[in-house]
């Protein structure tokens, strides 16, 4: 093993599904020979050309990749600092970076024969992908959706039943997406024998944290040569906003091993990260523990239950966080970063005023995080943040939150 | 030799078969809860599963999800399980426990002070349903050196090369999931159960005993007859569920354990 490759941080995970502690496979018997053989499956897929020239012909004719390198130049002037860029990944197909996952998953459903697909969805932009590409491919789709977030999420709802897909508002717990997960695991575990289970975020049992980030990885590797092209260069920073941490994921492992990057992730501070938990932030907020299949920083109480995370946007609103974040967290190469639900409405609002860009509310978090930091920083630092979805379905949100009134147009 | 060994020794001595009952702990509340733990024995349960309340337990029905959100709600917590436990201890030295539940608040108490404490408490074996033969050392491997079975669950998915694994590092007995599925959810069929006890029991000497889905007491006399024994939850935790007293939810396990002890 040569010196570059045992400095690496990109060789995770181990052949456990460990990124140091973090990770594993803490799943009920039922489930385990099915894990193993999507490991298997997956370890088979990955290495075969035939399903990348796939994946590539997809993803450039059905979901419109490569998604544009965007300097902001109005935003930058505002912020009076540093150079920022915006991967645009809100301008994909469904808006949002969700669907680069999920053809990666639902052309291995096919591969391994599974007629049926079911998915957990917090804002439900990761639903709506997944019912999107069960149309295309004409799968059958069953989407868990929080009840709570069936409520505020109703435009995504009424997609995913245009595409066919069935709907099951999820009732236990508060009703969130940390429920919906419960509920689609224990569905799987019913219908496990025709059923592939598509996750959206870079956390479960392994492989899904490795295999969510391999294919969206796409968005830091086409990131890269594009800052090539613009810059000459490597950024010198990139932020992204986590909830599981996909699109995070996805633009930071392509630049791990580039030490000359600072890489940040912002998580959903919510109402603020104190001691009345109201807030999504496991990292800055949590600490290890065990859930939904792996093991990683969590929101819990001192008996070591789990609590329900509090954030204005429903895609960030988990208790906890893909493993290899917690273990970029606990190396140090990635810092992590919260900001509060204020901070992102006003982010949102800076995008929409400076560049003509509605974002969805998770990336806002990840802008908040850009607008804070740019002005101390010198016009020739580049930045790159990770535009990850539009925010056609936050409307509602946040005409609520500036206290708007949406009727007065009836 | 713990209480479960002790146990299915004086069964298999007898030629009966057990009867386990599932109840979890501080559902309604403490004190309700001890009521009926302590009735156990006398209402013919051989070996007591004691659920661990926890917010997210994936394998389990709207019964006992419910069931442990009544328990969070009336303060129970690891802890205070154990102290259950110690206060069944008191009067009775025989009859085994076994905790079930989900790893995380075992982790969050610290998986050696949580051995030291539960043994101390008196409980003789684990059921940890997140916890597959690939995680073993995290608290299977200790558990087992601090002189607790670690009971595994073996399913309909499990297939024969796994299932050596599934043995390995097991003890006490094996807890054969009857369903893909829930707990409470669809109804055990003898008929396709038989022959998936036969395939365990050819690779293990361990007893088997058969859980979800058996709700009545003719059910569970049709799932002894084909196993080492019987295991009921669902249907005990909804009565609680419903409210009714800790005798009623005894009388009715009363006639669960008559069932399976007629096989």
């Amino acid at each position: 093993m040569s010196s570059e490759l045992i400095n690496s941080f990109k060789t995770g995970p181990d052949e456990n599904g460990r990124f140091g502690t973090f990770g594993g496979r803490f799943v009920s018997e039922t489930l385990m020979p099915l894990i193993l053989d999507l490991e298997t499956e997956y370890e088979k897929t990955k290495t075969d050309q035939s399903f990348w020239d796939e994946m590539d012909h997809l993803w450039t004719h059905y979901v419109g990749r490569p998604s544009p390198l965007y300097f902001a130049e109005r935003l930058t002037d505002r912020l009076g600092g540093a150079k920022i860029y915006m991967k645009r990944d809100e301008l994909n197909h469904t808006g949002a970076h969700k669907i680069n996952n999920v053809l990666g998953q639902i052309i291995l459903a096919r591969r391994m024969g599974k007629s049926r697909i079911i998915a957990e969805t917090g804002a439900g932009q990761h639903g709506v992908a997944t019912a999107t590409v069960c149309a295309k491919f004409g799968l059958k789709c069953v989407v868990y959706m929080g009840a709570h977030d069936v409520e505020r999420q109703k435009p995504n709802v009424f997609r995913m039943k245009l595409l066919g897909a069935e709907v099951v508002p999820v009732t236990s717990g508060r009703g969130t997406l940390k429920d919906a997960m419960n509920d689609a695991l224990r569905d799987w575990v019913t219908y496990v024998r025709d059923t592939f289970y598509c996750i959206g975020t870079v956390a479960g049992p392994h492989p899904y944290p490795a295999m969510v980030r391999d294919f969206q990885s796409i968005i830091g590797k086409e990131a890269r040569s594009q800052m090539n092209e613009a810059e000459g260069r490597l950024p010198d920073t990139v932020i992204a906003a986590i909830g599981g941490g996909s699109n995070a994921m996805g633009l930071f492992h392509p630049f791990l091993d580039d030490r000359s990057v600072r890489i940040i992730g912002v998580e959903a501070g919510g109402k603020g990260v104190d001691d009345r938990m109201e807030h999504c932030a496991s990292l800055t907020g949590g600490r290890p523990g065990v859930l939904h299949g792996n093991r990683t920083y969590l929101l819990q109480d001192g008996d070591g239950q789990i609590l329900e995370g509090f954030s204005i946007s429903a895609g960030l609103d988990y208790p906890g966080i893909g493993p290899e974040h917690s273990w970029l967290h606990e190396t140090g190469r990635a810092e992590y970063v919260s900001v509060t639900d204020q901070e992102a409405l006003k982010a949102f609002q800076l995008s929409c005023e400076t560049e003509g860009i509605i974002p969805a509310l998770e990336p806002s978090h990840a802008l908040a995080h850009v607008a804070k930091i740019a002005p101390g920083l010198p016009s020739d630092h580049v930045i790159c943040m990770n535009m990850c979805g539009r925010g056609d379905k936050d409307i509602f949100t946040v005409a609520k939150a500036l206290d708007w009134n949406m009727t007065e147009f009836d | 030799m713990t209480r479960i060994d002790a146990r299915f020794a004086a069964l298999r001595a007898e030629g009966r078969k057990a009867f386990v009952a599932y109840v979890m702990a501080g559902d309604p509340d403490f004190e309700s809860s001890l009521e009926i733990l302590k009735g156990l024995p006398g209402a013919g349960v051989d070996v007591i599963e004691l659920g661990l309340p926890f917010t997210d337990p994936m394998a389990d029905g709207p019964v006992i999800q419910l069931a442990g959100q009544r328990a969070l709600a009336a303060g129970q917590t690891l802890k205070k399980t154990l102290a259950l436990v110690q206060a069944f201890r008191e009067d009775e030295d025989e009859a085994p426990i076994v905790l079930m539940g989900y790893y995380n608040p075992i982790m969050n108490h610290g998986v050696e002070p949580f051995l030291r404490d539960a043994k101390a408490a008196g409980v003789d074996g684990l059921i940890i349903v997140d916890l597959p033969p690939e995680e073993d050392d995290e608290l299977c491997i200790p558990a087992q050196e601090a002189g607790l079975n670690f009971i595994r669950l073996a399913t309909p998915t499990t297939d024969e090369r796994r299932l050596p694994k599934v043995m390995q590092n097991t003890s006490g007995f094996v807890y054969y999931v009857s369903i893909t599925g829930i707990t409470g959810a669809a109804n055990a069929v003898a008929g396709e159960v038989g022959p998936e006890v036969d395939r365990i029991k050819a690779v293990t000497d361990l007893p088997v005993v058969v859980g979800f889905g058996i709700k009545t007491p003719d059910a569970g006399r049709e799932i002894a007859r084909i196993a080492d024994g019987a295991v009921v939850g669902s249907a005990i935790v909804d009565l609680v569920g419903k409210g009714r007293p800790p005798a009623e939810v005894l009388d009715f396990i009363r006639k669960l354990a008559d069932g399976a002890h007629s096989a």
